[in-house]
Formats: C-alpha cells, structure tokens, sequence
C-alpha cells in the first residue's frame, strides 16, 4: 500500500493522468467486447474523437483562465451565442462562411475581453464576473430565440462531418488550438507571466510584471475558444441553438476536465497536455457508457467519482512546504530510554 | 565566466583604476528618517557602502533595520533624507526602480514561485527572447553560469523549485536578486531558517560576491556571522544609528552591550499573592507551603520535525519565558505542546500524566489555551461579532458548557477592559489590542490550566500592552502556568520567573529570573556565555 503510494507520489500528475486514460482504454475495450462489439473499430473511435473536440476547445481556454488564477462560467453562454451568430450570419449561403467565422469569433472576444476587464480591473473574481456575464447572455438568448436559427450552408457543414481516416477535421483543429496554447504557455514570456499571476500574485507584481495582461488574455482566448466550440456545434447541427451549450454543461465540465488534468484550481500550475488527458478520459467513459447502454443518470455518478477520486489523488501528493530540520522519524528507542538519554545530555 | 570578468576591474574596495580624487562611496543613506502613525521607526539614520564591502546591520526587534532596508529596496517611502548612489541622490519609488539601479533586496519571506523552475523564476519578468518566443535554451545557461558563478553546481535550472531544500531557495532568491546586474545586495537574516551546516553555502557565496566588488548589506541577528563576514558594522537601537565602525574593533560583549541598554520600562506589574479562596483545586496554596507542586507541563527529550531534545517542566503559578531568534523554533514549540504541529519523539506529561495531543482540540480538551502570533489570520473571525469570537473555542469543543460561558462574558470583557461598543460588534471595527482582549477572553472561557503565548504584546498599544501584563499575574496567581514566547527582550525579562533559551530548535539554556538582556542575547545567538549565564 505504501509502496504503491510512493510510487505515484514520483509520477507527475500529466503522467497519472495518462495512465488513468489508458487504465479506461484497456477497461473500456474489455467491457465493449463483452457484449460483443469492437471498442477500436473506426467507426467508434471517430466517435471518441468527435466527442473530445467540444469540450476540448472549451477545456483549453478554461485552462488558461485557471492557471491566471481565474475561472470562466460563460463558456456555455458564449458557445450558443456563437452557434446563432454563426448560422444567422451565414443563413445557408456559402459565401458568407468566412464573414460568419470572423464576426463570430469577434464576438466572442468582445464578452472575453470584458471578462477579462472585470476581472483585472474592476477586481471581481472570475467565478462572479463571469457568472454575470453567463447571466446576461443567457437573458438575452432566452428573451430573443425561442428556437433553433439560423442555416449553415453545406460546406461548413462538412467541417463537422468529415475526417482524415478515423480522425475528424474538428479534433485536429482542436489539437491545433492546443498546440497553439502549449506554445503560448511555454514559449513565450505571456505565458510565463501567465503561470506567475496565477502562482502568486505580489511575487509577479514585484518580479515588474504587469498583471493585468496575462489575466486579460486568458479571458480572450478563453471566450475565443467557447466561440470555436460554437462553431463546431452549428457546423454539426447545421442550425443555431440557444441552449446547445448550457445543456451539455460545458461550464462544469470544462472546469472538471481541467482539474481532472492536474491543473491547480486555484492557479499558478497545470498543462495543456494534462487537460486534453481529462478531456480525452471524459470522452471515452461518455462513449463506454452509451455503448454498454448504460442508465444516463449513472453516467454522471461515474464522471463525478472519477473528478473527486483524482483531485483526492493530487492532494495527498501536494509536498510540504519547509523541509524538516531533524528527521521526525520516531526511532526504534522507547520513549522512555529517549528520555533518559536526553536528560543525560542536557545536564543538570 | 562573463560575469566575472566584467566585474573584475572595480574587485579591490574602494580603488578605482581613474580618477585623481576619493570616489563617492557606492551607497550613501544621510539623514533617512521614516514614521508609521506618527511613531517614528528610523530617525536620521546614516550609512556609507563601498564596493566589495560587507556591511552588518544589527539591532533589537524594532531597531528600524528592516524599515531602513525596504527604504533601500523601494518599498517605503522615507519622510525625510537622501540615498546616494555614485554620488548621485536617488529616489526609488517603486521596487522595480531600486532593481534597475543595481540594487536589490533578499527579504525574510520567500519571494518564489514554488511550482516554477529556478531559471523559470531567477529570470520571472526578463525572460530573454529569440524573436518573439522565450529562450529556454539560453535562460537555462545563463542560469547555471550565475549559479556556477556563485559557486554552486548542486542546483539544476530546471528544478522545481518545490523540490529545493530552504537552503537552496535561499540560494535562488540570492540568485535573483544578483541577476540584476546588482551593485548592491541586501539581505535580511538569510540564515533564519538555516541549519547550522547550510548557512556554510551563504558564507560562501557572500565571499564570492565581495571578491566581484559586489556590497553587501547584511542583517542579522547571529553575532557570529556577523564577525565572520561583515568589514563594517552599524548598530542600530530605537531607530538611531548608535555605532559604525570596523568589525574588527568590536567583540560579542561590545556589540551586546551597544544593542541593548533600553531602560526597561517601569510597567510591568508586581506580582500578585495567591487569592484566599481558590477554586483551582489548591495549587495555589501548595505554592504558597513552598512544596514543589505536580508540574502542570512535563517534557522529556521531546522532538519533532522542527525541534530536538527539548526537556523542561513548568509548575503551577509560574510565568516561563521563551526567548530566541526568530525561526529558533519557539513558535513551533508552543504548536508542538498544543498538538497544532505534534511531537513525534519523546515525552509529554500534563499533570503527572502521559499525554501527548495530536491535534488543537486533544490540546483544549486537556485545558491548554494557544495565543497565537498573528492574530488577524489565526486567533479571530474578523467579519464575526465580539460575542461569537469569544465563544468560538468553547462552543466546538465543550458544548454543554457554552450557555455558563456566556453568562460570564461581560463580567471578563470589563475586567480585562475591553472597549467596543456592544458584544454584536464585528471584531474587525476593534482597535489592536481589543482585538488581543478579545482572543485571550476565547481562551479564559475554557478555564485553561497551561497558556501559551506567542508574541502576546505585538502591535498593541501601551495600556492594552499593561493590561495583557496584568492578566498574565492574574493567571499565575490562580496557578495557572504560563508559556511565553516574546521577541521584546525587556518584557520576558520583566514578567518571567525563568526564560528558557531556544536556539536552532534546541533549548540552548535557561535564565533566572531578572537576568540581563545581554546574556538572553548571547545564549539566543551562540556567542560566548558570560560566567554568569546558563541554569
């Protein structure tokens, strides 16, 4: 039990992440074919792919805006504001695909630069600044779209519905906006900053950072990536929806996938990589469970046994903050010939 | 390599390769005078830094060493004075600025990113670029070439800087603070929280910074180190500068005798006789018979993480000082007893009985009280009332006997004189040392048997400093122990019948009572014991 313990103590948490990941494959694959069906069958697989890209995007902006120490809970608001904006704007006519990307990506930088803005600026924590803003964009999509709207002509349906073998285009632009966000984080001196915002924040005052701007951009690129999600979801749906992002939750969800992946919930440390783990982990239990046919409800017990479980994981892992001066080690001697041999040393 | 080189030319102190007449000395601090609230904490300080010098700043709790130092640093704002750099007067009004003029600062509190590598943080706000993406590649070499330069090889840049020992963090922050370019390091006690063989690797790189023509201004409260390194040490004692001169004209005894020397304040009250009628349970008149009483607090060779071999008892109606410098391991000690950080070696008795808490609740089960250091985030609920705040500990854990406890609320407030409005008043609208009042009238709720205090008297006014004095009597009147852990040397003086010595988290003696500062100060930092000195 120790050992085990000290085993995954030395992984890091991308690692243990991974290896839950393939722990759900190997499970998964056996569970699959007992009733009879091939888990790694193209088909399914594609299936698997298709539903990392949604949450996918989404997961990636929300983990920025975590490592800057932030939180974002109107992904799911700006993601059917963008499937509307999107299909409205095109209104089934090809020539208007690019004006309808750009217009709704420009939106969605709009909400994510004053998010961004409440947040750095007004000193609003992001868990409030942007269930405000949730608020708000989903009054106004309640008051003005009953339904569906909108048409997207059949060439940006396609983006939705075609793939390189069992890959689907949507999941290698996801991947593409992953490594863009890897690049960012690692490479460049925003993302550095970004990690020491949300790491502590009076180190990167005095370090001469400028502490508004990594918070701010995250929020950008957040809100870009639930306009991307948008795009996927009006690209596969072929309408505009008002309520296709806040029903599949992907506020929480985004936030437990980033979690699941190692990210420190209050910022400062976490991966891209660790996060696509946690998307790619929700991904495949979703996909088991619809196979296997299971009750929806239990569904969600699973996801929620699986987020608690790997947070709990991480926890235990956290290492103490001041080494120890003497071993605390209890040694071998009883306490009382301990004693004894203390008062000898110490004297009268 | 680069580095030194470049630094080279200016490596003899004082001696420039130009220039008919005296350079300006590099750093130059005349007349600073700087007041928090109108109570002045630096008066007309003057300093003179030369290149490759290694200036030791000394004083008591209070001196001003570190306001002067974070006057240095850009932090504070001086009310009155000049800082001359090269000659020429500098104001730097924010920290960045004193970095760009070559000057930087090591504070007590780490300034790192745990989960960051060390290069990701020695160079946190400069990383160097190629094009528009950070140069790992680079940043990694630069870093091993500042650490080698340094002299230290046993730190990879690309550690975390998590996985670092404290004496390796140290390191890095020293690391930082000479990637500026620095002319100038400040450093505030860097070996507070060393152990005795890590403080060789400070040693080692404060020689290489001086041989680079790199001054050091050094704070410490170790008078060892202080002889060791320091060519110039400045003494300061209530804000002023009382003595600056070679190192070598001072001993320990000098040094001491220059700190101290503060008349001790004539408020500390006399102690009380026990009361007539006790009611608890008699200790009071075993003391009064003169016959040794049952110790309330017993340990034997009791040790942890923080602390060894620590072995002392303390009897009812005693008042027992614990004295040391900081990071000696008081405040753990007092965590340890109370169970809020165990022992895991050793005995404990309470009583005459075994008893060894495991956490802060088996420590008020067993009737022992903890003041904390810092009251704002351990000892009170800010936002909460008066009233809820002083029945927080006996609600949770002795529950039937809260309503009793509530009854007699009022009558402790007036007794201790706290002043507020009603009981309903949230704790936060309270001056200092209400507040204080309020945290020691939570703790007499669950009539303690044993209390301890950490830093009781920080940050509260004269009267409320008097009336905590005054309880304290009181307490050991009713034979009560007290333990108490104070950094204002005239106070443990003045309230202990006896002060235990911590140093390195080790008892390093124990004091009667009256004793001198001087020899509370010689035992707290290693140097020689006067004849007079230990139990």
């Amino acid at each position: 039990m120790n050992q085990r313990a000290g085993m995954i103590d030395r992984l890091s948490s991308t690692q243990i992440v991974y290896l839950v990941a393939l722990l759900t494959l190997v499970v998964g694959a056996l569970l699959v074919s007992t009733i009879g069906r091939n888990f790694f069958s193209q088909g399914n697989i594609s299936s698997i792919l298709t539903g990392t890209s949604v949450l996918g995007f989404i997961a990636i902006g929300q983990t920025l805006v975590i490592l800057a120490g932030s939180l974002d809970l109107s992904v799911p608001y700006v993601t059917s504001l963008a499937s509307l904006i999107a299909a409205g704007v095109m209104a089934n006519n090809p020539a208007n695909v690019l004006p309808g990307v750009m217009l709704t990506l420009a939106a969605a930088a709009v909400i994510g630069l004053a998010n961004g803005l409440i947040v750095a600026r007004l000193n609003v924590h992001g868990f409030i600044a942007t269930l405000g803003m949730g608020l708000i964009i989903s009054g106004y999509l309640a008051t003005n779209f009953k339904g569906s709207f909108g048409q997207a002509p059949l060439s940006f349906r396609l983006i939705g519905a075609t793939g390189l073998g069992p890959v689907p285009i949507s999941t290698i632009i996801m991947l593409a906006c992953a490594a863009l966000a890897m690049l960012l984080l690692h490479r460049t001196r925003l993302g550095h900053h970004l990690y020491a915002v949300g790491g502590d924040i009076s180190v990167a005052r005095t370090s001469g950072i400028r502490i508004d701007l990594p918070v701010i951009t995250a929020h950008v690129i957040c809100s870009l990536m639930a306009g991307m999600a948008g795009l996927l979801l009006a690209s596969r749906l072929g309408v505009g929806s008002p309520t296709v992002g806040s029903q599949g939750g992907y506020d929480l969800l985004s936030i437990a996938a980033v979690v699941l992946g190692g990210t420190l919930l209050a910022g400062g440390k976490g991966t891209i990589t660790g996060t696509l783990g946690g998307v790619l982990i929700f991904a495949m239990l979703d996909n088991i469970m619809s196979v296997m046919q299971i009750n929806p409800f239990l569904k969600d017990v699973v996801r929620g046994v699986v987020i608690v479980v790997a947070v709990a994981v991480y926890a235990r892992r956290r290492i103490v903050n001041r080494p120890e001066r003497f071993s605390s080690k209890v040694s071998p001697q009883s306490p009382a010939a301990q004693a004894a041999q203390a008062a000898q040393a110490e004297g009268p | 390599m680069e580095n030194r080189e470049r630094t080279g030319a200016s490596s003899i102190p004082g001696v420039r390769p130009h220039g008919s007449e005296a350079p300006p000395p590099l750093l130059e601090v005349r007349g600073l005078t700087k007041s928090f609230f109108g109570i002045p904490v630096l008066e007309d300080a003057h300093l003179t830094l030369q290149r490759g010098q290694v200036h030791g700043l000394v004083g008591e709790n209070g001196a001003g060493k570190s306001t002067l130092m974070k006057v240095l640093a850009g932090v504070y704002q001086p009310d009155a004075g000049t800082v001359l750099l090269d000659g020429q007067a500098v104001n730097f009004s924010h920290p960045t600025k004193a970095h760009e003029a070559g000057l930087s600062s090591v504070f007590q509190e780490f300034n790192l990113l745990p989960d960051r590598t060390v290069a990701e943080n020695i160079y946190l706000g400069r990383e160097p670029r190629r094009g528009a993406l950070v140069n790992k590649a680079l940043m990694n070499r630069k870093t091993a070439e500042l650490l080698q330069s340094l002299g230290i090889t046993a730190i990879r840049p690309t550690a975390q800087v998590r996985s670092l020992t404290v004496a390796e963090q140290q390191v890095v922050e020293i690391a930082k603070a000479v990637s500026y370019d620095a002319r100038i390091v400040s450093m505030d006690e860097p070996t507070a929280a060393l152990a005795g063989a890590e403080v060789e690797l400070l040693y080692q790189i404060v020689s290489r910074l001086r041989e680079r023509g790199t001054a050091i201004l050094y704070v410490s409260h170790r008078l060892r180190e202080l002889f060791d390194l320091c060519d110039v040490i400045t003494v300061l004692k209530d804000g002023r500068v009382v003595s600056t001169g070679p190192a070598s004209e001072l001993d320990d005894a000098s040094l001491v005798r220059l700190m101290v020397g503060r008349p001790i304040s004539a408020f500390f009250p006399d102690k009380l006789p026990p009361p007539d009628s006790d009611d608890d349970r008699g200790n009071a008149e075993i003391i009064g018979a003169g016959v040794p009483a049952t110790p309330i607090l017993e340990l034997r060779g009791a040790g942890n993480g923080q602390l060894e071999g620590i072995s002392f008892s303390i009897r009812p109606g005693e008042i027992v000082g614990l004295a040391g410098l900081q990071g000696s391991g008081r405040t753990e000690l007092l965590h340890a007893i109370f169970g809020a950080a165990p022992f895991s070696r050793g005995a404990m008795k309470v009583e005459g009985r075994e008893f060894l808490p495991r956490s802060p609740r088996d420590g008020v089960r067993a009737r022992m009280a903890l003041i904390t250091e810092d009251r704002k985030a351990e000892g009170l609920s800010l936002n909460q009332s008066i009233l809820d705040n002083a029945l927080t500990v006996i609600r949770s854990v002795f529950p039937r006997r809260t309503r009793a406890a509530r009854t007699g609320i009022p009558g402790v407030f007036s007794s201790l004189e706290v002043v507020a409005r009603d009981l309903d008043q949230e704790v936060q609208y309270l001056s200092g040392g209400n507040q204080q009042k309020v945290v020691l009238a939570k703790w007499l709720a669950i009539r303690p048997r044993l209390v301890l205090l950490d830093e009781p008297t920080r940050g509260i006014d004269v009267g409320a400093k008097v009336a905590v004095y005054r309880l304290m009597r009181r307490l050991a009147a009713e034979g009560k122990a007290i333990l108490m852990v104070s950094s204002e040397l005239p106070e443990v003086i003045g309230m202990s019948d006896r002060i235990l010595v911590m140093r390195d988290g080790r008892l390093a003696g124990e004091l009667p009572a009256g004793t001198s500062e001087e020899a509370v100060l010689q035992l707290g930092t290693g140097a020689r014991i006067a004849p007079e000195g230990g139990a």
